[in-house]
């Protein structure tokens, strides 16, 4: 087990946004007492629980499951609960995804994202008669959309895109992981219409492949990977493969 | 006063929540009020797999899965309630695949199925393969899955709004109120029906696998207006939580072969549960940690164990268990292909909560006499189906077949054959008064020592071992946090998304339920499932083959204790053996 490394004072400093308060963002710098294992979300409620209550972020499960606490850490998109102190440094920035309207301080407002993921039909379509028990599908079947099935809807790779930034219509990478998803599903018959939303201008053509995405998705999701597959598939017109 | 009107109100987005949404979505006129966005719900954390005796690798019947669950659940299940769990457990999960839910195959197509603490074939000869599984991610794919068909049945959210009330009129439910974090403006939704599936409340405890969120909300504000708690007492600790963290390392790794080891590098759980060994119960396998421990065989001399997943190789790890690998790795840096895992047991799941009947419906007392228009179903409610602990898997199970009963008979029955009550006169006047009292105050101590002192306590007194000395120490202290918890002190007294107001009221709302809890263990003079007290070993089944109910009182600490008989069916309390 990896030795605690005692504890140590960092400066975190945090892009503010007091709406009522202060009509514009402004910085400020906080410092705590940390240990090398705790999560930068831990650093966080330790500034909000001991030093200023209107610090503001969303949060929940605190281990990278339910997507809550995604912000742009030392310029990057990370969830706040799966970081470690001890790989943070000792001046660390915290800010607000970009390409989010921003609320309060780290809380973004998600509705816009959670729409273009509505978009895409992110959802099984399939009018054939049940079977009784389960529908059949192979390992290799399943094996085929696993990782896009992890996705937890945090944003992190829509809010780091440039494409994104530059355009706020485009669906971005999260909607497509989710198209993705379901155009690879043996089960799913909806591919002809999800392709379709996705071939138009706001589709997935507004991709540049600049992996931004793919390293910031907290799930391991090659996210970049995906659209190229779906871009494929419309070239194509086949799900089938690679 | 912004007044919203549904048929159905249904407070948490859950599995529980969503899953009597998909029942209802044509027809009646839904809102599903949470304080967090769907996905963001503590289902999605559930790692292992869903129990269900498809039978599609080796023999399983119901009936076996049903004896489980009861006897798991050291005989406080009510029967006629697991019968229920078991049988219908099949068809809804039958309907999560219908809807999408990438489940893993065997090798010919079918869900795949593996083992599970606690669950057997042929009532106890050794362990079956029941756990219907989705890597070791099965509840996020759940909550996934059901969040894709909400939004194809296009149900309407209020996402962010938390539930600070609830509203009872002339003895029939009628709405509750709500705060819109967005902009701290107060709502009253009226219904003719409210569902509460607002999950559970492990930030009691200071180690604990539930998410932040999971504060006892529904609980608490139920309790509030007088409807009893039941079984709060039964609290289950996970075995296998990551070490000071808490965070849940599933059973599944067991399931897969996994081992625990204690500083001798001894299997010890094969000296205490020679048939299932690391598969016995998860109240019992806490136990016989907590006494290795105790003993001495921790390792390094510290409250910690050994889960060594090791020998399964790298590909089945990876295949199986890679969301938990990961979380060994990144949050202790241990690397599971090679190194055992320290942990310890967790806070993990309340078997207790609002009494409902098998339909959900929230029921008042011994005689079980309905409260109308109320619905309960997913961790908040207690059926009862996990008795005095829950068997793994069955959280999810308990989710997707109470969720969805609840549902059917709100559209079926209750609908059909009611109206909506008239809200009380002033309906948020309760919920304004608290929040404006709260945006208001300028002295009094903040949040954090009440809440660092609450889960302290908690943990050291109401955990995996108590006695009535422990218990009455942690009666005292919950008075002293009651009354300070009157004149605690925001620091940010705004009303754009105010999460500390959020917090409080969540602290509050967890202070209301461990004192049903503490009240519930120190009453309950015996040893059962989770609750196992050192000056009563042994089970009573003469004195307390019964469910507890606790109504608040005004007695700070005090509830009034009521008790109801087990519905027993088929199987005659024994003792359990593994």
């Amino acid at each position: 087990m990896a030795a605690t490394n005692g504890t140590r004072s960092v400066q975190v400093k945090i892009k503010r946004f007091q709406p009522g308060e202060k009509p514009e963002p402004y910085w400020q710098e906080f410092r705590v007492q940390v240990e090398g294992n705790d999560r930068l979300l831990d650093t966080l409620n330790k500034i909000k629980w001991e030093q200023d209550g209107t610090l503001t972020y969303r949060r929940s499960c605190a281990h990278g499951v339910c997507g809550s606490d995604a912000m742009r850490v030392n310029g990057r998109n990370r969830l706040a609960c799966k970081l470690l102190m001890q790989d943070l440094g000792s001046r660390i920035s915290v800010e607000p995804m970009l390409g989010f309207p921003v609320i309060r301080d780290l809380v973004v407002d998600m509705d816009p994202f959670f729409a273009k993921y509505e978009k895409v039909k992110p959802y099984l379509i399939n009018n054939e008669p049940l079977p009784r028990t389960e529908r059949l599908q192979s390992a290799e079947q399943r094996e085929r959309y696993d990782e896009t099935t992890k996705c937890i809807l945090c944003g992190a790779c829509t809010g780091s895109c440039p494409s994104v930034w530059a355009n706020a219509e485009w669906v971005g990478p999260a909607s497509i992981v989710n198209a993705h998803r379901f155009i690879f599903d043996s089960r799913d018959r909806g591919g002809a219409e999800r392709l379709q939303i996705l071939s138009d201008r706001t589709g997935v053509w507004r991709c540049r492949t600049i992996f931004n995405c793919t390293e910031a998705c907290p799930r391991g999701i090659h996210v970049t990977d995906a659209i190229e597959e779906v871009k494929r598939a419309i070239l194509y017109g086949s799900t089938e493969g690679d | 006063m912004i007044y919203h009107k549904f048929d159905v109100v249904i407070v948490g987005a859950g599995g529980a929540g969503l899953m009597s949404a998909m029942q209802l979505a044509q027809g009646a006129s839904i809102a599903v009020v949470s304080k967090l966005y769907p996905t963001r719900s503590h289902t999605g954390a559930a790692q292992g797999g869903v129990a269900a005796a498809l039978g599609n690798l080796e023999e399983d019947h119901w009936k076996w899965h049903m004896f489980d669950t009861v006897k798991g659940g050291d005989y406080l299940v009510d029967q006629d309630a697991g019968e229920v769990l078991a049988r219908e457990a099949i068809d809804a999960v039958y309907d999560l695949e219908h809807w999408g839910l990438p489940f893993n195959r065997t090798p010919d197509g079918k869900i795949d199925q593996r083992r599970f603490g606690g669950h057997s074939r042929n009532f106890g000869e050794g362990p079956v393969r029941r756990s219907c599984y989705a890597a070791d991610r099965t509840g996020h794919m759940i909550l996934q899955t059901m969040y894709q068909q909400s939004v194809k049945n296009q149900v309407q959210f209020f996402n962010e709004y938390m539930m600070i009330d609830l509203l009872i009129n002339d003895g029939q439910a009628c709405g509750i109120v709500a705060l819109c974090l967005r902009d701290g403006t107060i709502h009253t939704f009226h219904g003719k029906t409210i569902v509460l599936a607002t999950g559970g409340y492990g930030r009691a405890w200071r180690i604990t696998s539930n998410a932040l969120a999971c504060t006892g909300d529904g609980m608490a504000v139920a309790y509030r207006r007088g409807v009893p708690l039941e079984d709060m007492e039964m609290y289950q600790f996970h075995p296998t939580g990551l070490y000071k963290i808490g965070i849940l390392l599933s059973e599944a790794a067991r399931g897969e072969g996994a081992y625990l080891l204690n500083n001798e590098g001894e299997r010890f759980c094969i000296r205490y549960a020679p048939t299932m060994q690391e598969l016995a119960p998860r109240d019992m396998v806490s136990r016989f940690i907590v006494q290795e421990i105790a003993e001495g065989r921790g390792i390094n001399g510290k409250d910690y164990v050994y889960l060594s997943v090791a020998h399964l190789g790298k590909e089945q790890i990876d295949a199986k268990l890679p969301d938990i690998t990961d979380f060994a790795r990144n949050y202790l840096g241990v690397e599971p292909y090679y190194e055992p895992v320290p942990i310890q047991p967790t806070a993990h799941y309340a078997m207790g909560g609002i009494p409902t009947d098998v339909e959900g419906r929230v029921v008042m007392d011994e005689q079980n006499t309905v409260l109308p228009g109320l619905y309960a179903a997913g961790e908040v409610a207690c059926v009862s189906v996990h008795g005095a602990n829950r068997l793994g898997t069955n959280s999810l199970v308990d989710l997707i077949v109470f969720g969805r009963r609840a549902g059917k008979h709100i559209g079926a029955k209750w609908l059909p054959e009611s109206d909506f009550a008239p809200l009380p006169s002033d309906p948020d006047a309760a919920a304004t008064e608290m929040v404006e009292g709260l945006l208001s105050r300028t002295t009094g101590e903040t949040q954090e020592s009440i809440r660092a002192e609450l889960r302290d306590m908690m943990m050291e007194y109401v955990g995996v071992v108590r006695n009535d000395e422990r218990l009455q120490t942690a009666t005292t202290k919950l008075v002293e946090l009651k009354e300070r918890f009157k004149s605690i002190r925001l620091m940010d007294r705004t009303r754009t998304f105010n999460t500390e107001l959020m917090e409080v009221i969540e602290l509050g709302n967890l202070i209301e339920c461990s004192e049903a809890t503490i009240a519930g263990a120190l009453a309950r003079k015996e040893s059962r499932g989770a609750h196992y007290r050192t000056d009563f070993e042994k089970r009573d089944d003469v004195n307390f083959l019964s469910h507890t109910l606790a109504y608040r009182s005004e007695t700070p600490g005090a509830p009034d204790l009521r008790y109801k008989p087990v519905v027993i069916t088929e199987f005659q309390p024994k003792e359990r053996k593994y």
